[in-house]
């Protein structure tokens, strides 16, 4: 540029014109921006809500850490301490106390009914910190003195009986002293899978029940009462419990394991509030496209006038940046409030109690993220600002803005790296942070390429020969400024995240369900003493249940594989192994032939020992076998409770897991595990709950040692889970829902601008009120049908391939959640458009010209 | 006097759908500092195109163009709209004024482009030429026709244009509305000493100019001089 045409004596337009500019440019605007700025208030509310529930629960856990333990160290074993390790742990602190707990069944004599639960033997003042709550108060010390048991609340209630009643554990009854409430690092979640039943330890021996070997997990809690450096003592002795597979946990440690298990929690949720955002910012973009497009002529007037590309371009970027934050601090405050019900949503899985006080750092980062993405979402249609002629005053020209513009493909990289760095920031995980941000980008393109497809073909097989009401609602789907797109995202993502959970929840009930149909067996018993084999068998067969025999099991540890052992794998980080696979026990078996669930993969299945040399081949199941790398050929050490077996990997095994029935990771051949200590499962099926009830009834009361799992146990356990998880996963979906809800409204109230000219038109052209309405509501029936059809295929495509890969079942979609899912989003759909229409035709058409 | 505006062999072609569409062809033109000028023709006869390559709103096809003496077909867009703020106004059909602005805001925009302490007294001022002191805080949507386009013309002449660009100033006004805004916008441009450039149906106005230009298929078809600026020499050929 010359010389000459510089400003003489003048600065030039600088940022306070600017800002002056986009003040008074937003005047006539303000409540339609704040429409854009509506759809980022619940993701934003999202963040904030679970950001402060994560701070408050580190905060609390934290204060919490020892209530957590009850004890200052808690040393763990799924089986008895050896002498010096007793004396070990004797040694340590001032107070002690020990705990046996396992699961055995449990009878009440009042209502006649059965059901596992987690027996606890304790012995001593546990807990050291914090207290076994009980209703009555005074039920959690004086059980110990008694004959009496504490009894999880929910299982009271659910069997109908009180405190002094009686509860049989084996052969022994105990008074019900008290309800429990909760007990040291309970949550609502463990007392739904299996009820806790605490008695004292000295009546343990005489329940018979403390026969089950090492089926029984020990514990030892220990007080120190005078100032101690904990941390050190353990990690002192480290070595030696690691020799001896000890789980050792203290305040400290699970201060730890607890805030990265809630952290895990929290970081999965802020996901799912994020995904609300990012739909929330499809609004936004979308509303700021419309808003350009309708500015252009205003735009063209000030680049007549002399403003430059940029500065039009700043004016509407403060814009949208003030209504970021603007709309960052109504869902920061929101997010506030709601957090209060977070603790509540979330009380079965928090093992410490939440106090809801707002987090400034919540706020700071939601706010941050709420600005950021709203702003980046926005420059994608800002950018072509930059690309309006000031021509546009002569001669309007609508033509696509955007296509000519490069830098709008750096503004969508710009949108990847963020979803990126963010995801990576929560998942702490780049690798996942890269599936995050692509599973988004699928979604969202396969929403936006349904959308776009749709309209094609609208476009080209349309009706020509339908009414005109019809025609003209059919074709505002692909007319410009059609907001097919953004409705068919938004209100379908949101469809879509619904229906998976219903159809996820589906699956897995299924499943379960599956597993026991037909013939199939659909219950357990398991503890059998080899003494009772026989009468038990007879006992069903009076029953006329299906009993043809018992499967052995014997409990085993695995020392080695090909020589390497726990010491060394625990050395050498080279080795390619999982460390729980030399400290869990195995439960093997042996017999001469497969199961029907079993396929033989890889090398030759062996029945039976030859005796003598010949060595000894047993059958690993595949995917441990994959896992750790053990291959046919291999030498595997096993310790028999106490003798030990070397064996040959003889072939490999696929298993279904998916069924009642007795499966095993190793299962060794007929003539060499006959003599060692053994207990054994029945599997049997009974055809209905009445003969079910009636058969357990007769088990625990002749063979109170064993425990038993039917399928209405397994399905109710399944089906509570599913219920808690759902409720939480609902929730958060709901937040995408409601985004997409607020988006729709805001593009239909935005849409109203761009159809209200069309319909006073068409009012002044002869058009009747009820024709006008008729066109408005089949125009936003197509879309709410097109919207909720596409959620739905897409939640079905998802869970069909989560069906088929992950869950390895059939998927049959529950058909009426979808159906339902479907007419509540059209009629939504239908309802707004034509609440928005009524404005057009309650009123005489000059009236809003006048207003436009 | 030395020409305000040149042209030379300006033309102006689209590419549509495979097909090459002229709308300028090879048009050369002087205008004089402080002259007045009609361009008139039928619809479609490439007019308003004429006008935008002239006020800097659009780039020639191939051609000079020269404004006040800076290049405008070597400039970018950024430089061109400097170069509408230093020297042009613009009064046209619509008005197009900001309609998020107030009358007073909207003749202050120019002066606060370039930085001027003094734009709300200066707008203040014009506002007063042209009758408007008291609706300065009213928005385009609260005045009628006529009203506006004298805010129009007081924008117009906000920035002391040396040329003035005027596309149909009077087509959406009625025939009293339309002899009062031609008076005012005459008054003022003698008043300034600007030059006046105006794209016209209307023969009436086009013969209160010094001369009037008649295009016709993107080419001046004739540019006769109609004794208003005797005093002042223009030529045109194409």
């Amino acid at each position: 540029m010359s010389a000459d045409i510089q400003p003489i004596g003048s600065r030039g337009a600088g940022t306070r014109w600017l800002f002056r500019m986009a003040w008074r440019e937003s005047r006539r605007n303000r409540s339609r921006l704040f429409l854009f700025v509506s759809s980022i208030i619940l993701g934003i509310a999202a963040l904030v809500s679970i950001y402060s529930l994560g701070e408050n629960l580190q905060r609390e856990v934290d204060l919490q850490a020892a209530e957590l333990i009850g004890a200052d160290i808690a040393v763990n074993s799924n089986r008895d301490f050896s002498p010096g390790m007793r004396r070990l742990v004797d040694s340590l602190g001032d107070r002690r106390s020990e705990q046996r707990s396992f699961p055995s069944m449990a009878f009440f004599p009042a209502s006649g009914q059965a059901r596992l639960v987690q027996v606890r033997a304790l012995e001593g003042e546990f807990p050291y910190y914090g207290s076994l709550q009980t209703e009555p108060a005074s039920a959690g010390a004086s059980f110990r003195t008694h004959q009496a048991a504490l009894v999880e609340k929910t299982l009271m209630d659910r069997f109908g009986v009180k405190p002094g009643d009686t509860i049989r554990l084996g052969e022994l009854g105990f008074r019900i002293e008290g309800a429990l409430l909760s007990a040291p690092g309970q949550t609502g979640m463990t007392a739904a899978i299996a009820p806790t039943v605490y008695i004292p330890m000295r009546h343990l021996a005489q329940t018979g029940l403390d026969q089950k070997g090492s089926r029984i997990s020990q514990s030892r809690f220990i007080k120190f009462d005078r100032p101690t450096d904990v941390p050190a003592i353990v990690k002192a002795l480290e070595p030696r419990f690691e020799k001896e597979l000890l789980d050792v946990d203290t305040v400290e440690s699970q201060k730890e394991k607890t805030a990265r298990s809630f952290g895990d929690l929290t970081r999965f949720l802020s996901l799912v509030g994020f995904i609300a955002l990012l739909l929330g910012c499809i609004g936004v973009a979308s509303a700021v496209h419309i808003l350009i497009r309708e500015r252009i002529a205003t735009i063209a007037v000030l680049r007549c006038l002399g403003a430059t590309a940029r500065q039009a371009f700043l004016i509407h970027l403060i814009q949208v940046s003030a209504v970021g934050v603007l709309g960052s601090a109504i869902g920061a405050g929101l997010g506030t409030a709601l957090q209060q019900a977070m603790p509540l949503l979330l009380k079965d899985f928090l093992p410490v109690q939440v106090h809801a006080l707002a987090s400034w750092t919540a706020i700071g980062q939601g706010m941050l993220t709420g600005l950021l993405v709203s702003v980046l979402f926005a420059l994608a249609p800002l950018v072509s600002i930059r690309n309006i002629s000031p021509l546009n005053t002569l001669r309007v020209d609508h033509g696509d803005l955007a296509r000519r513009d490069k830098l709008r493909w750096l503004v969508y990289l710009l949108i990847a790296g963020f979803v990126l760095c963010f995801s990576a920031l929560q998942l702490k995980s780049w690798s996942k942070a890269v599936f995050f941000t692509l599973g988004v980008g699928v979604a969202f393109l396969m929403l936006m390429a349904t959308a776009v497809g749709l309209m094609r073909a609208v476009r080209r097989f349309f009706p020509h020969g339908w009414p005109y009401v019809w025609r003209q609602g059919l074709s505002n789907l692909y007319r410009p400024n059609n907001q097919t797109a953004v409705i068919i995202l938004s209100v379908g993502l949101g469809t879509a995240l619904i229906c998976t959970v219903v159809f996820i929840r589906g699956i897995l009930l299924e499943r379960v369900s599956l597993s026991a149909s037909g013939n199939q067996p659909n219950m357990v018993l398991f503890d059998i003493r080899s003494t009772q084999r026989d009468t038990l068998l007879s006992l069903a067969r009076s029953h006329r249940l299906p009993a043809t025999g018992t499967v052995p099991i014997i409990t085993t540890r695995l020392e080695s594989v090909n020589s390497i052992g726990a010491e060394e794998l625990a050395r050498d980080s080279t080795i390619d192994m999982q460390r729980w696979i030399f400290t869990r026990e195995y439960r093997v078996t042996f017999r001469d032939t497969l199961t029907p669930t079993e396929q033989i993969v890889k090398g030759k299945w062996k029945g039976r020992w030859e005796g003598g040399d010949a060595p000894v081949y047993v059958s690993v199941e595949r995917k441990l076998a994959d896992r750790n790398h053990i291959r046919v050929g291999d030498t595997l050490r096993f310790n028999v409770q106490g003798m030990r077996i070397q064996t040959l990997v003889g072939s490999l095994r696929d298993v279904e897991w998916n069924r009642v029935q007795t499966n095993f990771l190793i299962v060794f051949p007929t003539g060499v595990l006959e003599k060692a200590p053994q207990f054994h499962v029945l599997v049997t099926r009974t055809p209905d709950e009445r003969r079910s009830a009636a058969f357990q009834q007769a088990v625990v009361r002749d063979f109170p040692n064993i425990s038993i799992i039917d399928l209405g146990l397994v399905l109710s356990v399944v089906d509570t889970l599913l219920e808690k998880i759902g409720t939480v996963i609902r929730f958060m979906a709901m937040f995408c829902l409601c985004t997409g809800i607020v988006v729709l409204i805001a593009s239909v109230m935005i849409s109203r601008y761009q159809r209200m000219r069309e319909s006073v038109l068409l009012r002044t052209l002869g058009a009747d009120r009820r024709q006008v309405l008729a066109i408005n509501g089949l125009e936003y029936l197509f879309l709410g049908a097109l919207a909720s059809l596409t959620g739905v295929l897409i939640s079905m495509a998802g869970s069909w391939a989560l069906a088929s890969f992950v869950f390895e079942t059939a998927f049959r979609p529950d058909l009426l959640a979808a159906l339902e899912a479907f007419a509540a989003v059209c009629a939504l759909t239908v309802g707004i458009g034509l609440a928005n229409s009524r404005f057009v035709v309650n009123r005489p058409p000059l009236e809003i010209l006048r207003e436009e | 006097m030395p020409p305000i505006l040149s042209l030379d062999k300006v033309s102006k072609t689209y590419r549509s759908a495979g097909h090459t569409l002229t709308v300028l062809d090879d048009v050369s033109l002087t205008v004089e500092e402080g002259s007045t000028l009609a361009v008139i023709g039928p619809s479609g006869s490439g007019k308003t195109t004429l006008l935008g390559l002239c006020a800097g709103l659009d780039s020639a096809s191939e051609g000079r163009i020269e404004l006040n003496g800076v290049r405008l077909d070597t400039l970018d867009e950024d430089a061109r709209a400097r170069v509408r703020n230093l020297y042009v106004g613009f009064i046209f059909q619509n008005f197009q004024l900001l309609p998020t602005l107030t009358a007073l805001e909207n003749v202050m925009v120019p002066l606060e482009l370039r930085g001027e302490r003094q734009a709300r007294e200066r707008a203040r001022e014009l506002l007063d030429k042209v009758g408007l002191s008291e609706r300065g805080h009213h928005y385009p949507s609260q005045l009628s026709g006529g009203e506006q386009q004298r805010v129009s013309l007081a924008r117009a002449f906000a920035n002391r244009p040396r040329i003035l660009f005027a596309d149909e100033p009077t087509g959406n006004l009625d025939a009293d509305t339309s002899a009062r805004i031609e008076e005012l916008m005459f008054s003022l441009n003698r008043e300034a000493g600007t030059t006046l450039v105006v794209v016209t149906h209307n023969p009436e106005l086009a013969a209160r100019t010094g001369r009037i230009i008649r295009i016709r298929g993107g080419r001046i078809v004739s540019d006769e001089p109609t004794g208003r600026d005797a005093d002042r020499t223009n030529t045109a050929h194409a």
